[in-house]
């Protein structure tokens, strides 16, 4: 077992320096003149006096203990952590990628927007959607464009609609978006094999309907069968369909959520097209629209003129620009060398091998854990603690045993619909060897659960921590390190 | 074993009601509660605000969800838990006492009537329901 490491504020000695400076051999200006008295600290701030081998060590250990899909199995449901091959970072660094200034002329940046353009192209065609917008910084943000859209869309017919229906397996971004944009919620329950009611939903929709807003296959990883009657449902009254595209991994190159008859949606580049994740992104959310809303995307937008592009705002229905310039592009770009390195058919069978990954865990895995529903998954399956509880373990302690055994756990306690859940997407990535390991490793916990509960329920063992107080810290948050 | 006082009413959601005339004390039932695990933050109705019976009051916050609490009756709030605030683990550890979360002054007692017992209760959470 590692030791718990000394903060870098609680190491060294005063006086101690990384590195020694000659002396200054040119006039030192004086910092009274430079800032007003009022801006200036009175007293020295404490700040680490460490040399340089220390300092070096230090976040080297920091470092080695990071855990990311590069180091191991990373199955977080609702993610897609899966691998980011590394071309994506050789173009995104390509000096005229990297190098452009967001303000230089459009004429200087023709190859910046021709990517633009073609992803555009690409993303409409993955989806099935007459015209994307590159500029929403991540998923939940790309709710929010794709809302205000369909905001813009009915106010501009004269329709004042103010309610948004989610079904309650839902991500919780899309209540927390339609509430953002000030409409009503309306929850329609789940059949208890997933499906939404469509009973529920005919009575729920209306001529105050807005939209429906569904990711498919759902947070359960079940494909809704039932789509088409949906979005005629959600059409008849007048509403229009979001395809929340967190969950487009099952489905890229397979089917298409514009011939399922959805009228907005968003992907997450940083999920389905293999951009960093996770430790902060930044993440990228394009937004597609049926030909309906295109008077309404963002400004500016991308549009081909003399053989090259440029960027027009002159689009008087726009709801504006939702980001500073034009979107996370380092991130666009990475995702366009995925695409282009994967083509149709390597994106087609990404997405089964996504499928058939979570099928060949939730097949093996269902000998001794619950599984809430008898059918084959999508690209993540759903798994609960039932037949651990009656020893008293519960879906946290699997998890973090789980950490004993060097793995990343799986999503717990989402979707919240199913009780004790446990949500794994192994993603296309990872080997067949890979899953085995990892399942190996449920196996186990399963049966210590049954021999040893306390094993489970004591873990993690092996970690620099052990079990956190997850209630203490939420009760009584330390947010700040003192002396 | 799940407490369920048999003094006490139930509704489908998990919230417990407590009848004195006419008006019904509130809160999250022992099963709710240990299904939530540690509650660490409760948002709550401000005094004197009109509940609706099936509609959110209130939020309770645990380590592992954040859920909507529904008003088992309709009425005006005429009490709140304040302590809740700085103290929500008295939710996990007393749900039926010092958790109580709101006081209700009831509408229309006749709500009353569409409420579980606690051997309604206890075969409802014995089924699974949830």
């Amino acid at each position: 077992m590692r030791k718990a490491e000394a903060l870098i504020f609680e190491k060294g000695q005063p006086g101690r320096r990384a590195v020694d400076l000659p002396a200054c051999d040119v006039p030192a200006p004086d910092a009274a003149a430079l800032i007003p008295d009022a801006y200036r600290r009175k007293t020295p701030a404490t700040l680490p006096e460490v040399s340089q081998l220390e300092l070096m060590r230090h976040y080297t250990a920091l470092s080695r203990r990071t855990f990311g899909v590069d180091t191991g199995f990373y199955p977080l449901g609702s993610c897609t952590m899966k691998y980011n091959p590394k071309i994506n970072e050789d173009a995104g660094r390509l000096d005229g990628f990297a190098a452009l200034h967001p303000l230089q002329d459009e004429a200087t940046a023709q190859g910046a927007l021709a990517v633009l353009a073609a992803m555009e192209q690409y993303l409409a065609e993955i989806a099935g959607m007459d015209a994307v917008t590159m500029q929403p910084a991540a998923g939940a943000h790309g709710e929010l464009t794709g809302i205000k859209l369909i905001r813009a869309y009915h106010r501009h017919r004269g329709e004042n609609r103010t309610k948004v229906i989610v079904p309650d397996s839902a991500h919780g971004t899309n209540p927390a978006t339609a509430a953002v944009c000030g409409l009503e919620i309306v929850e329609i329950k789940s059949h208890a094999d997933g499906a939404i009611d469509l009973d529920a939903l005919r009575a729920a929709v209306g001529s105050d309907t807005a939209a429906l807003m569904l990711t498919n296959p759902s947070t359960l990883g079940l494909f809704e069968r039932n789509i088409r009657e949906v979005a005629a449902i959600v059409h008849a009254a007048g509403g229009l369909l979001y395809y929340d595209g967190a969950n487009a991994n099952a489905i890229m190159g397979v089917s298409r959520p514009g011939d399922m008859g959805f009228d907005v949606i968003h992907f997450n580049l940083h999920k389905t097209f293999a951009t960093p994740h996770g430790g902060g992104g930044p993440g990228s959310g394009p937004v597609g629209v049926k030909s309906g809303l295109i008077p309404f995307l963002p400004t500016p937008v991308v549009v081909a003129a003399d053989g090259g592009y440029r960027l027009d705002y002159d689009r008087p229905l726009s709801i504006g620009k939702v980001l500073s310039f034009y979107g996370n592009f380092g991130v666009i770009v990475r995702a366009y060398a995925y695409i282009r390195a994967m083509g149709p058919d390597g994106l087609l069978a990404a997405s089964r091998d996504a499928v058939l990954n979570a099928n060949y865990c939730l097949s093996r895995l269902k000998e001794k854990y619950h599984s809430p529903f008898d059918r084959f998954c999508m690209h993540e399956c759903v798994l609960t603690s039932k037949n651990q509880k009656p020893y008293g373990v519960r879906t946290l302690d699997i998890a973090k045993r789980l950490l004993d055994y060097g793995y990343h756990p799986p999503t717990i306690y989402f979707p919240l619909i199913v009780e004790e859940a446990l949500m794994i997407e192994p993603t296309e990535t990872e080997s067949k060897e890979t899953l085995d390991g990892f399942i190996e490793a449920m196996l186990k916990i399963a049966a210590e659960a049954e021999e040893d509960a306390a094993i489970v329920k004591n873990a993690p063992a092996t970690t620099v921590v052990g079990r956190l107080d997850e209630a203490a810290a939420a009760r009584k948050p330390v947010v700040r390190w003192q002396p | 074993m799940m407490n369920t006082p048999k003094e006490l009413r139930y509704s489908k959601d998990h919230e417990w009601v407590r009848v004195e005339g006419n008006k019904a004390t509130v809160g999250i039932t022992d099963f709710a509660q240990s299904e939530l695990g540690d509650v660490v933050f409760v948002e709550l109705p401000a005094n004197g605000v009109a509940v609706t019976a099936g509609k959110q009051f209130a939020v309770v916050e645990s380590v592992k969800a954040v859920s909507d609490i529904f008003a088992p009756v309709s009425g005006t709030v005429t009490a709140v838990n304040d302590a809740l605030t700085d103290a929500p683990e008295t939710i996990n550890s007393d749900p039926y006492g010092a958790g109580w979360i709101v006081v209700v002054e009831l509408a229309d007692p006749g709500e009353l009537a569409a409420l579980l017992d606690s051997a309604g209760y206890e075969k409802l959470t014995a089924e699974g329901g949830h």
